[in-house]
This record gives structure tokens, sequence and C-alpha cells, in this order.
């Protein structure tokens, strides 16, 4: 399989906090692979490094072999094609759903808006909220808000989608509906990086896992092995406080 | 509206809506006060019934003065809507200059805003009308409307930048992400949802702008106070002329205050009406 996401050595720091210490990871085309950590390891920072929503210090970036972190990047072309599920989902408060959604199709690709509503009303039938088009980004609840999010991101035709804690600020009955669009988009093929701590969908869809530990990886293995037999002491201390 | 400040940090009834705090808006109703007797409709039905019993009951001066007075008036709203024109003109460039990351842009923003905040209205109407008066060539209402765009473009500036700032990061982020850029994102949503949230800040700007207008009656311009002055230097009638006056200026900043307290409801409850 082609390398879709290559990351080399990244390096980045916030003030004296040292975010990642030098991080390099490939995700290959249709690879869905899932980043956990302890608060403050750099996971969320290595995610928002790869649309280049941080940049590094040192280090390089490259998705489908176009170089993120090159200063002379089209980074707006890159992020196209990348798409971006947030934790606390900032979608548009003054647009309602289907705007929320079709927005960057219209002002970014250009698409006719019948071309865009068209695509957002598929879009919410696949995250389930057909009814939902005309509401306001505020009368959703946050699985809701946040399956609206991931349909948004999905508008774009993205390649490769980055999730950075989605499930984070729901309610426990809410995390269900977010990981279920997300494993239908894993089963679909897309190509995954995930920030989270759902071990759920981690045994479902993930292909790998990537445990961060003071901007470092520490260890990389399949669910399997990761939760059975992990081989470092380190992730052995962090599984014993999320299991 | 909220207690002492309409303008405060954040709603307990609605944590989602984010406003600001800018300027104290002593003028602004407050809710606790809805009843018949609140100092409000005292004020202003107050100062309304004077401005209709006075020249009832004693013609001879008060029917002459509301009749000398009006075109005064409308100089006065003049001046105000044109000079708050052109200060929201200013004031939306100097804010995102000051939230500007370049820093030339940034510094020029930041100086214009302190250097003009930091000299009196009357000062800075001196200076345009007289001190730059032989290089500007200005008539009085052109000058008063230069330096009242100039003074309140710094104030508005500062609104226009605490209400970006108080958007949340995260809407710049997710609208960069879906590959807008910075300018496009600004205007499809930073600049919409900070509209929003400025409003009633603004309002208290205008407010504020109708009454310093006052200041420019000493240039030459026939504004509302200029005509009360007009009417009791010639005729003595000092108590008078200015009791008309005043009372005047009284019910249009209640009534201004009052719709811009209504308005900042409104804004409270959208998005759940819909």
């Amino acid at each position: 399989m082609e390398k879709y996401i290559e990351i080399n050595n990244a390096v980045k720091s916030f003030g004296s906090v040292k975010a990642l210490c030098g991080v390099s990871l490939t995700v290959k085309k249709g690879e869905v692979v899932l980043v956990i950590g302890p608060s403050g390891s750099g996971k969320s920072t290595l995610l928002r490094s790869v649309n280049r929503l941080e940049r590094l210090d040192s280090g390089e970036i490259f998705i489908d072999g176009e170089s993120v972190t090159d200063p002379n990047a089209d980074i707006r072309h890159i992020r196209e094609e990348v798409g971006m599920v947030f934790q606390s989902f900032n979608l548009f408060p003054h647009l309602t759903v289907i705007d929320n959604i079709t927005l960057a199709p219209i002002t970014v690709l250009k698409k006719t808006k019948d071309e865009a509503i068209d695509q957002a009303r598929s879009l919410l039938a696949k995250v389930g909220l057909s009814d939902k088009e005309k509401a306001w980004p505020e009368q959703l609840s946050g699985g809701q808000q946040q399956r609206v999010a991931i349909a948004r991101a999905l508008a774009m035709n993205p390649k490769v989608m980055l999730f950075d804690e989605p499930t984070s600020a729901l309610d426990p009955e809410m995390i269900k509906e977010v990981l279920d669009v997300m494993t239908e988009l894993a089963r679909e093929g897309m190509t995954m990086l995930v920030v989270s701590h759902e071990m759920g969908f981690a045994r479902a869809a993930a292909n790998r896992i990537i445990f961060m530990d003071a901007g470092q990886i520490v260890e990389e293995a399949p669910p399997e092995t990761f939760f059975t037999s992990p081989r470092e002491e380190r992730t052995r201390k962090f599984l014993e406080h999320i299991l | 509206m909220m207690k002492g400040s309409p303008l405060s940090g954040r709603d307990s009834k609605n944590p989602n809506q984010t406003t600001i705090n800018v300027t104290d808006g002593t003028l602004i109703p407050l809710k606790d006060e809805g009843s018949l007797l609140s100092a409000w409709n005292i004020s202003f039905f107050g100062a309304v019934a004077l401005l209709v019993i006075l020249p009832l009951f004693s013609p001879d001066p008060y029917l002459r003065i509301l009749s000398f007075v009006p075109d005064g008036l409308v100089a006065t709203f003049s001046v105000t809507l044109i000079s708050i024109f052109f200060a929201l003109l200013i004031g939306l460039f100097a804010g995102l200059g000051r939230i500007s990351q370049k820093l030339f842009i940034n510094r020029i923003a930041t100086v214009y805003v302190e250097v003009i905040r930091g000299i009196p209205l009357l000062v800075q109407l001196f200076y345009i009308y007289y001190a730059l008066g032989p290089l500007l060539r200005l008539k009085g209402p052109p000058a008063a409307i230069l330096a009242m765009s100039i003074c309140y473009g710094a104030y508005m500036a500062e609104i226009f930048r605490a209400g970006m700032q108080a958007i949340p990061k995260g809407q710049m982020e997710a609208a960069l992400a879906l590959g807008m850029s910075r300018s496009m994102a600004m205007r499809k949503i930073i600049i919409p949802q900070t509209i929003r949230i400025i409003l009633p800040p603004i309002g208290n700007e205008f407010i504020a702008l109708l009454k310093d207008s006052s200041l420019v009656s000493i240039l030459a311009v026939s504004d509302l106070l200029r005509r009360g002055r007009e009417y009791a230097s010639t005729s003595f009638r000092y108590f008078e002329s200015y009791t008309i006056i005043a009372l005047i200026y009284l019910v249009m900043t209640l009534f201004f205050s009052r719709l811009v307290g209504m308005m900042e409801e409104r804004l409270r409850h959208r998005g759940k009406v819909h």
C-alpha cells in the first residue's frame, strides 16, 4: 500500500514546553491509525501539524507526496483534501446545518449551490440527520453537532480525515452515534488518523494503535497485540488507567 | 439584560452566547427596573410630559423655543449619522489591523487607537478646525464630521477588536481546515458572528456620539445646542432655552438606549426562535 501521510522527525515546542520531540509516522492509504496517550503527550499537536494548524519547528510532513511543511506549499489546496473534526465541533453558529456543510464546497471548490445542497443532503442522510438540515447548531445535541461536523468535513471529498478527540466533549450516550459514523467511514476505506481513547472504536476499526508519551511514540502495534500484550512498561501503566 | 453592565462576559441563561464588555453602558435600562415607576419610565415620560406641558401652558417662550430648534435637530442627526457611518468603516479596518499578525499594520492601527483615545474630543475638534484649518480648509460641518469620525473610529476599533477576539479560536481553525483563506474566513465566519455581538456596544457608541455631537456647536455648526444658544442670546431666556434643549437630548438618548436594550434582548434569543 502507498504511504499517504508521512511524518518525518517532527519537532514542536510551545515556549519551554516540548510538545513533539522527533516523531515519525506513516499512514498508508485506507489505513485507520489511532493515537492514544496521556494529556500533554503531544498527540493533538501531531494531528494538528498534519494540516498545518500548528507549524513544526523542524521535521517534514507529506500528504500524498506533497509537502505540508514547505513554507511555499499550497496549504489551502492540501487542506481541501484533509478533512478535520474537532473536539469542540466548531460548527459555525450563525449558519444552519445545511449552510455549514455547503459553505466550503461553494466558496472553496466553486460548486454550484444545487450541487452542494444535493451532496450535503446525501451526507446528512449518511450521518442520520436528514431531518435537521434547516436546524441551527445550538438546537442540536453534542452528538448531532459532531455528526454534522463530520458531514461538513466530508463535503470537501477529502482523501484523509483527521479526528481530534471527537468524542471527548460528548455525554456517554452520544458517543456511540459518532463512533458508528466513524466506523462506517473506516469500513468504506477512508484513510483516518484519530486521536481518541475510545477502545471500542480501536478494536472495531483501527489497523494500528500508536501510544505517545512526552512528545514521543512509545509503542505502535495492531489493536489485538496492543491491548493484550503491550511491549513497553509505560504503555502497560497507561492501559491500566484507561481500561 | 444583565445587572450593572449590559455587555458583560457570559450570560448565565445562555452560556453559548458570547457578549463583550466594552463600555459601561449605564444608559441601558435594567430588566429588574421593568415596573411602571422604573427610573427609565420616570425620566423618559417625565421629560416628554414637560416638553408637552411647558409649551402648552406657557407658549411664550417655550413654544417659540420648540419651533426655533428643529433645524438644529436635523443638523445634530446628520452629523451623528454621517460620523457613525465613517467611524464604523474606520473602526472595522482599524480593528482588523489591531488583530493583524502583520507587525507593521498592527502597529499603525494600535498607535492610531492609542493616540486618538488619549486626546479629548474637544481638543481634536479644535485641532482639525483651527490648527489644521489653513491646511484642510474645511467648513464647520465637514470638519466636525471628520473629527468625530476619526475619534469614534478609534473606539469602534476597540469594539471590533474585542468582538472578533471573542469569537472562539476554533471557528477560524475550522474555516482554515476546510481550505478557506484567512480573509475568506474573516468575511464568511468571523465578521458575521462579530457583528451580532457588537451591535449593542455599537448602539451605545451611537448614543454617546449623539450626546458628544453637541460639542460641534462651537465649530459654527447649527446643531441643537447652537440653535438653543442662538435663541437664548437674543431673547435672554437662558433658563427656558437650555431646559428645552436638555429635555430634547434626554428624550432622544433615553429612547435610543431603550432601543439598544431591546435589540440586545432580541439578539440574545436569536437562534432559538427560528
